[in-house]
């Protein structure tokens, strides 16, 4: 049991890293894409636009004044 | 070679370079410490292990339908590129040390100096320090040779790409016996950064069923806009952390 935790959080720092919020914006940013795309409408901007955020916010959190 | 596939070989080597640099450190200081046979037994064991994981992802990721690949492959190539570039922005604006190759080498040595003697056989510190060392920065590396590679499906290439650093880099340390300090490691990680962030954006829109203006070229466009936004990021990180300070916040870099 204690290495299946381990391997999972070996797995969860390996892909999601030192900011969670990065992994959690990037999922329904591509959820929305592809309902935006499925309704027929362009929607390739989606995608630069979340990730420029996420980046913007992660590197002003860990940058900015602590709350 | 068309542009995307040497934009893959080229973010391939970058970043397998950067992750032998740091492993290439770690092995040479239980090899100069305790063992060189048992270290390389370890680095050898790592490899098997890289390997077999290269051998058996790599086909099953070709195997899926392209869409799903994309998809599954640039939210994870997305993920993994932003965390790289926000540790490399973090330190290019100095809120975040900058990683010291010397001094890692010199943690090293002295963690394998005071691990007890030498045995005769093999040397159960050197091999486990060297296996895991290469391991854990090998595992880096077969991640973005399998992403990468399979959404273009040139595994192949990557490999090659990867390999190639790996030789460079190794061939260096050697001739120099000593951790390659020197090496511009952040600048590096910068623009594997930029290139996982790209490539992530451009495959996930497409797996999610979006289509880019002007097809694979917008990657042209993609590619500088990131590099751009990520320096205007390093620039604003600085205004950001000095308003901080001017407001007392401790801000003092981070070691990794």
């Amino acid at each position: 049991m204690r290495r299946v935790s381990a391997a999972a959080r070996f797995v969860w720092e390996f892909v999601v890293g030192d900011d969670w919020r990065i992994a959690v914006g990037v999922v329904p940013a591509l959820g929305l894409t592809a309902l935006v795309a499925g309704a027929g409408v362009a929607a390739w901007w989606i995608m630069p636009l979340v990730a420029a955020g996420l980046l913007a916010t992660s590197v002003w959190l860990a940058a900015g004044p602590r709350r | 070679m068309t542009g995307s596939e040497l934009g893959l070989a080229l973010s391939v080597f970058a970043a397998c370079a950067v992750e032998t640099v740091e492993a290439v450190t770690i092995v040479l200081a239980v090899g100069m410490t305790r063992s060189w046979r048992s270290a390389f037994y370890g680095v050898g064991a790592a490899a098997v292990v890289l390997a077999a994981l290269t051998a058996a992802l790599g086909p099953a990721l070709t195997a899926l339908p392209l869409g799903v690949l994309r998809l599954v492959v640039g939210g994870l190539l997305l993920i993994f590129g932003l965390q790289w570039l926000r540790k490399a922005i973090l330190r290019a604006s100095g809120l975040k040390a900058l990683h010291d190759e010397q001094a890692a080498f010199e943690r090293e040595r002295e963690a394998a100096g005071g691990a007890g003697a030498v045995g005769g056989g093999i040397d159960g510190y050197s091999f486990a320090v060297a296996f895991k060392g290469v391991l854990l920065e090998g595992l880096e590396v077969v991640f973005i040779v399998l992403t990468f590679g399979a959404n273009q499906h040139r595994i192949a290439l990557a490999a090659a790409a990867a390999a190639a650093a790996v030789v460079v880099v190794t061939a260096a340390a050697f001739a120099v016996h000593a951790p390659l300090a020197r090496v511009p490691e952040n600048a590096m990680k910068f623009g594997v950064g930029v290139m996982l962030t790209s490539f992530g954006m451009f495959w996930g829109a497409e797996g999610a069923g979006a289509h880019w203006p002007g097809g694979d070229a917008a990657l042209l466009a993609i590619i500088p806009l990131t590099l751009g936004f990520a320096l205007a990021l390093v620039a604003a990180a600085r205004r950001w952390a000095g308003g901080a300070l001017h407001s007392g916040g401790d801000r003092s870099p981070v070691h990794a």
